[in-house]
């Protein structure tokens, strides 16, 4: 494969920044986003530069950043206003590659390999971008230029805020192997302290690493930290629209053992949904209509169909209706193999939408920040970080986790 | 502890105006401000637009369609903001 210039773009303490830029009185004070402030519980979401000399860090609760910074304002996140900063970053990033991959709501890949600016040189682009942001959005963004996705996103995490990082095949060894383990993208904090149980700390260890014990250790996932952390990651940056064009989204699971009645099946579809209903969110989409699609232990197989009284993007909307197509047509005479939830029929989440009168609309607005807060934790902490209790339930069924190969920035 | 911040405190922007406008849409698309009616009740003619590009405003805290304008003899900004569904204009208090 030829060479390629790979640019991650991430915005400097997203919400915070955001929240700082709306309201001038914030700035000079140590400020967070996090939980619902009022009801004095929930965590920090986002903190700024003068937060942190407090030790505030994202994922306290609420009461113990307090405690650490009596003075720290906690804002209560407003994630429509980031979805909206969200798109005009995405709009300024694809001024520069027709391949631009969003990666949460404040990062992006972006592939300018041969683009017509700057003759592709990653660097000139990367600080082009850095001066637009902070001109154009009054935030200010990190990026790392690299010639693949790893490298490109370990670089923006170097020089914060509004630093461009430049990590090539020549300087890799230099600059990328003597940061700490947990730095690599994909390995969490459980995988940091089995790594240093072996005594691999850096990121250059593992590089160092015999790749055959990674796999013992960690299956395919440790094959994966073996080539990300030698730079021979090839996973391609995905074009934008992509995303967009999609006509629907998805997911479907074989499930451990077979599903024998209702209860089995709402933690599976639940489980699914929790996924599905995180791609609409992540990718800007609610659904209109809901499909199922069925599998016996025989294999046959066979779909339904529902439209939904409001369009969603919350997973609990999306299981409910899975569950009354399941009921309307299963009777449970044979167990199922597969089951599987779609959501079709997507409008932007933009898109003005009728409001019912017979909908508690209150009600479903906080099931909603319930869901991006959800999100949030997740991204940050890992799937398993935050579930329901249902999923714990049945620990064979539960513990399925549709969205693992998500971890992979392939996608 | 009853001593927790207020957030609302620091919401306010004190130099944040949001303005009457009058527009002129154009059938290119474009849009011209022609006038505006400031915090005093006065109204102002706008008599050139110099430059439109996407910019924040730091000072009053937004972003939006930053409208460079020549008014009653004196550069200022005009900001086109899209907040939401809410699309409105807003100017730097001085």
């Amino acid at each position: 494969m030829p060479a390629r210039t790979i640019l991650h773009a991430d915005l400097n303490n997203c919400y915070a920044s955001i929240e700082m830029l709306h309201h001038p009185r914030l700035r000079g004070h140590p400020v967070a986003v996090g939980g619902s402030a009022e009801m004095r519980h929930g965590i920090i979401l986002a903190r700024n530069y003068e937060a942190r000399p407090y030790g505030i860090k994202v994922g306290q609760t609420l009461w113990e950043a307090r405690q650490k910074c009596p003075g720290l304002i906690i804002v209560p996140p407003d994630y429509d206003k980031y979805l909206r900063f969200s798109r005009l970053f995405r709009a300024i990033l694809s001024d520069y590659s027709p391949r631009v991959e969003p990666f949460g709501l404040d990062e992006a890949f972006l592939d300018v390999t041969g683009s017509g600016k700057y003759g592709g040189d990653g660097g000139a682009i990367a600080d082009e971008i850095r001066g637009r942001v902070k001109f154009e959005l009054g935030v200010t963004v990190s990026v790392g230029v690299s010639y693949n996705k790893i490298f490109a996103k370990l670089g923006s995490d170097m020089k914060k805020p509004d630093g461009t990082t430049i990590i090539t095949e020549g300087n890799y060894r230099r600059v990328a192997w003597p940061l700490p383990a947990s730095d690599l993208l994909g390995v969490g904090r459980r995988m940091t302290v089995k790594l240093a149980k072996y005594n691999i700390l850096t990121i250059g260890d593992i590089a160092s690493c015999d790749p055959d014990l990674l796999q013992n250790w960690f299956g395919k996932w440790g094959l994966f930290l073996y080539t990300y952390a030698n730079g021979l990651d090839t996973s391609p940056v995905a074009e934008t629209g992509s995303e967009s064009a999609v006509k629907s989204i998805g997911n479907s699971s074989t499930c451990p053992r077979d599903l024998v009645n209702d209860e089995d099946a709402h933690i599976v579809f639940q489980n699914l949904a929790e996924s599905v209903a995180e791609r609409m969110r992540e990718q800007g989409f609610m659904a209109k209509t809901v499909q199922v699609s069925l599998r016996d232990n025989d294999l046959s197989w066979f779909e339904r169909q529902m439209q939904l009284p409001q369009p969603t993007h919350v997973s609990t909307e999306l299981c409910s209706a899975a569950m009354s197509l399941l009921r309307q047509n299963w009777k449970w005479e044979k167990p199922l193999r597969s089951i599987g939830i779609r959501g079709v029929n997507l409008i932007p989440i933009r898109q003005p939408r009728q409001l019912s009168l017979f909908y508690d609309e209150r009600r479903r607005e906080k099931a909603e920040r319930l869901e991006y807060a959800i999100d949030d934790v997740r991204r940050r902490f890992g799937h398993y970080s935050i579930d329901r209790a249902m999923l714990r339930f049945d620990s064979v069924l539960g513990r399925l986790d549709p969205k693992a190969d998500h971890l992979n920035p392939t996608g | 502890m009853n001593n927790i911040i207020d957030y609302k405190e620091y919401l306010p922007s004190d130099f944040k105006v949001y303005v009457d406008v009058n527009e002129l849409r154009l059938k290119d698309g474009r849009l011209l401000p022609l006038s505006f009616v400031w915090e005093d009740g006065d109204s102002y003619e706008v008599d050139r637009i110099i430059e439109t590009r996407p910019a924040a405003s730091l000072k009053a805290g937004g972003v939006g369609m930053r409208y460079t304008v020549r008014v009653r003899g004196r550069e200022t900004y005009m900001f086109l903001e899209e907040d939401g569904g809410l699309v409105r204009w807003f100017m730097e208090r001085r």
